[in-house]
């Protein structure tokens, strides 16, 4: 090896961290906030400021809605329901769902049993129906999907925020609060009595 | 006697400089790993000012509101869905009616134009995450996003980073918790043994053959 050749390698050897500058090519973002719109984003396109566009007024997705359907609208030929519609099946399993539906959407203001007591009543000004009285017991039980729904009085509609199913679910749950708060206690078999005085919510 | 080109003490300058070396590079990587972990970095804690001062607190440990009254879509969505505008004056047109801490609450519904809410947690777009599913195969709201029962002001409880994932996924049955609990502020999932837990991953059908850390779970 001649000193020329030598000195050529070391030339050369002293640019060995020139490739380390490719690692600068990992500094950008653009994986990370990539050029598409993620719920609720912002957006500076629109004029109001909002990425997930409001629908055209009466706009309904598909098979969201039907007018002359009981299951949607809790009415039949504009007459409340009195009976489940035949798409919800009654059984343990509607019941269960129907009281996590409640406590979540309901009880703020109607309390967990149903009585008007409700965290949010006991703070403000209003009155909330107990659902305990013979004007609401004898009430089709297609009038609490339908307020449920659309609201009533001060009480807004709920049919933006919680499925038709979870409706109705919560619908039959608070039939069962109606039954369970007006029973005589005394009429229980002696085994559920039992239970209902430990206190145990379910065998 | 030669003349000497290094003075007496050149080794010992020379020892301290390469010394000193190490301890630059040790430091500066040490340093920028204690960045990476830190609340000024990972957001980790640390409340964002927010249009209206919304506490947690208040409306989940005090007033036991379940977090599915705001969050509407967390069962059925990937998002969990911010409030909209009508979800707070559901109550608070009734309750709080004048207080000008609401007032941009009560602008926002009147003049249709939303509340501009700063995200709290936001993750890089190369990662998919689906709140319905872990809300149904019972991983609890305060698993990731902390004792949200104690924050005033609303911080990020995680840093979020994939290791932090994949310790789930790779083992689920460390946080997991009955389905009935997952919207509960004060559970904890160590009342359950982990033989109970573990009983709870097969009830549920998680995969636990892997398939849960593979790339794609998370990255599609």
């Amino acid at each position: 090896m001649n000193a020329m050749t030598h000195t050529r390698i070391i030339r050369i050897a002293r640019m060995a961290w020139l490739p380390l500058l490719f690692l600068l090519a990992g500094c950008h973002i653009d994986m990370y906030d990539q050029p598409r719109y993620t719920t609720n984003q912002p957006s500076s396109f629109f004029a109001d400021g909002r990425s997930m566009r409001p629908p055209v007024p009466n706009t309904v997705a598909m098979g969201g809605f039907s007018g002359d359907s009981a299951l949607m609208t809790g009415k039949l030929d504009g007459e409340l329901v009195a009976e489940l519609p035949a798409e919800i099946i009654l059984d343990a399993a509607l019941l269960t769902r129907g009281r996590s539906v409640f406590d979540a959407y309901c009880a703020p203001c109607h309390g967990l049993l149903g009585d008007g007591q409700g965290v949010i009543a006991f703070r403000g000004p209003l009155v909330v129906p107990s659902y305990h009285t013979d004007r609401l017991r004898t009430m089709p039980i297609g009038y609490f999907f339908d307020v449920a729904t659309n609201g009533i009085n001060r009480m807004y509609g709920y049919g933006a925020r919680i499925s038709v199913a979870d409706r109705w679910a919560a619908v039959a749950y608070i039939r069962a609060l109606q039954i369970s708060q007006n029973t005589n206690v005394s009429t229980l078999a002696p085994a559920e009595q039992t239970q209902l005085q430990s206190g145990s919510p379910q065998p | 006697m030669s003349a000497q080109i290094f003075s007496r003490n050149a080794n010992a300058i020379f020892r301290v400089i390469l010394l000193a070396i190490v301890l630059l590079v040790s430091g500066t990587i040490v340093a920028l790993i204690g960045l990476y972990l830190s609340p000024w970095y990972t957001e980790a804690g640390v409340a964002k000012a927010q249009p209206i001062a919304f506490s947690h607190k208040h409306h989940t440990a005090d007033l036991k509101i379940d977090c599915r009254y705001c969050h509407t879509t967390v069962e059925r969505a990937a998002t969990a869905g911010f409030p909209a505008t009508e979800t707070c004056m559901s109550c608070h047109s009734q309750v709080w009616t004048t207080s000008p801490l609401l007032q941009p609450v009560r602008d926002s519904f009147q003049t249709g134009a939303p509340l501009v809410w700063n995200r709290i947690y936001d993750l890089p777009d190369f990662v998919y995450f689906n709140h319905s599913i872990h809300v149904a195969k019972g991983i609890g709201c305060t698993t990731c996003h902390g004792d949200i029962g104690a924050m005033q002001l609303t911080s990020k409880a995680q840093p979020l980073y994939m290791g932090w994932c994949l310790g789930c996924h790779r083992d689920p049955a460390q946080q997991i918790r009955p389905v009935d609990q997952v919207f509960a502020i004060d559970y904890d999932v160590q009342s359950l043994s982990l033989a109970e837990r573990q009983q709870l991953v097969v009830e549920y059908k998680i995969p636990t053959d892997g398939r849960l850390t593979n790339c794609y779970i998370c990255h599609r």
